[in-house]
């Protein structure tokens, strides 16, 4: 039983306020450092996730503050920003990883599609199927590639006999581009495999119980150019059918692969924006001195 | 100012950004000499400093094609953004301005050994009275934005595209008046013609340097003001 506590005070039961903080988009630029609040569109035409006014505590350390944002359906949106602002903890929000940590405190507001995913009536298992999440250093299970793929379908009682979660498994690693490379290994451990197609192994797991939400947490960062070229072609791909957010430290990947960045900065939201503007036009200050290498 | 200017934590990155704008302004100075050189060769009658002229416009390209290459090393290695990706790409787009503005010097010496190198007796004042004020419209307009340029001023550079207009205005007047010598003495029409390749390239100048000017505005705002109205040119400009 963990002892995080989780608040939702604001529009506990009630829909999203929609027109929280719609920061103007003006043309010069935001030169001052303690201007804090987010600049750019917070809002998604179609969204599949909304957050409002999102904290997260770590006991006395106020790790995110109120940070609205949508996740637009079958976008790649991309959290950036240096060590420690709060981008990965944002995005253990979007699937409650941050339930598993015994000091974590969560107030606001985050919706998947109507369901306010913090809500007491909340399964977090189902949730975290519907979320899923792919983590820096490739975690294959201790099992064969097969079982890798088709346990999580197995145990969330998705699939009737053999023969459907065969179609199933092999499906996912055509998804993740990796059928090629294992069909004829199957058997042989998940660890077996190259760092780069134990992630895209760890992918198709994710897909595997067909979430509409994935969640990378710098799923590159442990991986070589070629491999890292080859996951990034697949977000692409994945974009049609899913809705993607990815952590990432290269901001050149996430000028490859996004739609949407959005930049984060000790704990808050500072820019949203598309992500061409975002890299060749920030309204911000402290975007600019990231994205161009001038942070102190 | 909307430009950040606090350093880069990789220093390197500082000096070759620094190094390629001061490459370019000093193609921006060797270019400015070769107007008023070419100008000063018509005005003077002097052959030898047409020549020169000539002879120096592959200094200039040859500047180009080393700021081309600095370009590339840049983008390649330090895969700009934001501000610097801004200032790389107009630094590049005005180096463009740049050569051709040094071809169109050339073209005006090339006029002058034309026009005094022949054995016909020379033109006569009346047909060359609109050279003087146009080519210190043009000077002033390339000086503005290499000014612009060096102190990165968007109020400077705005200055520079609104006397575009002007200039262009000069041309048609003079091209009017050239039109009407001609009428009244095809004789003139040898020299009218080399006249008319001057204020052509003198026109031409203003462009240029109006296209620079545009770049700087990119540079600062982030707004593409190319093809746009001058009011329009403007009110991006300038907005705050």
């Amino acid at each position: 039983m963990s002892t995080t506590m989780i608040e939702t005070k604001t529009a506990l039961d009630g829909a999203v306020n929609p027109d929280v903080r719609e920061a103007p988009l003006s043309s010069a630029q935001i030169t001052d450092y303690d201007h804090r609040q987010t600049v750019g569109r917070i809002t998604a035409d179609n969204p599949k996730m909304a957050c409002r006014e999102v904290n997260v505590y770590y006991s006395e350390k106020h790790a995110l503050r109120q940070v609205s944002l949508d996740i637009g359906a079958n976008e790649v949106i991309a959290f950036i920003g240096p060590s420690g602002c709060g981008k990965s903890t944002f995005l253990r929000c979007l699937n409650r990883m941050n339930d598993t940590i015994v000091s974590c405190r969560i107030t606001g507001h985050i919706q998947l599609d109507q369901d306010n995913i913090y809500d007491k009536s909340i399964d977090v298992v189902q949730l975290r199927a519907r979320v899923g999440m792919v983590f820096q250093k490739p975690n294959p299970f201790p099992k064969s590639i097969y079982e890798n793929v088709a346990y999580g379908p197995r145990i969330h009682g998705m699939i009737n006999g053999k023969a459907e979660l065969d179609e199933l498994v092999y499906a996912s690693l055509e998804r993740a581009g990796l059928t090629k490379e294992v069909e004829k290994r199957m058997d042989e451990p998940g660890t077996s495999l190259s760092g780069g197609q134990q992630q895209r192994l760890c992918i198709a797991r994710a897909i595997a119980v067909n979430p509409e939400v994935i969640l990378m947490d710098e799923p590159c960062s442990a991986l070589d150019p070629i491999a890292t070229a080859k996951i990034e072609e697949l977000i692409d791909e994945l974009r049609e059918n899913y809705t993607i957010v990815i952590v990432t430290h290269s901001m050149q990947q996430a000028a490859r692969v996004s739609q949407r960045t959005a930049y984060f900065h000790l704990g808050d939201l500072i820019e949203v924006g598309e992500t061409d503007q975002i890299f060749t036009n920030p309204r911000h200050k402290l975007t600019e001195d990231y994205i161009t290498g001038r942070f102190g | 100012m909307p430009i950040s200017h606090d350093a880069h934590t990789v220093k390197q990155f500082d000096a070759q950004l620094a190094n390629l704008r001061n490459l370019v302004l000093e193609m921006g100075g060797l270019v400015e000499d070769q107007i008023k050189n070419a100008v000063k060769s018509l005005d003077d009658e002097d052959l030898t400093l047409a020549r020169e002229v000539i002879a120096r416009d592959q200094i200039i390209n040859g500047l180009q094609v080393k700021i081309d290459e600095d370009t590339i090393t840049l983008i390649a290695t330090r895969q700009p953004v934001g501000s610097d990706l801004r200032l790389i790409m107009s630094l590049s787009k005005a180096v463009t301005d740049l050569e051709r503005i040094g071809d169109e010097a050339e073209k005006i010496a090339r006029m002058t050994i034309k026009t005094y190198d022949v054995v016909s007796s020379p033109p006569s004042a009346k047909l060359l009275r609109d050279v003087t004020p146009m080519a210190k419209l043009a000077t002033d307009m390339l000086h503005g934005c290499l000014d612009a340029l060096a102190r990165v001023d968007v109020e400077m550079a705005v200055n520079v595209a609104r006397g575009d207009d002007n200039l262009d205005q000069e041309f048609q007047s003079a091209l009017r008046r050239l039109i009407t010598y001609m009428m009244e003495d095809p004789r003139t029409i040898g020299h009218a013609i080399n006249v008319l390749f001057i204020i052509k390239a003198l026109e031409r100048i203003g462009d240029h340097a109006k296209n620079i000017a545009e770049y700087i505005i990119y540079l600062v705002k982030g707004k593409d003001v190319r093809h746009v109205s001058m009011d329009t040119l403007e009110k991006d400009a300038l907005a705050e």
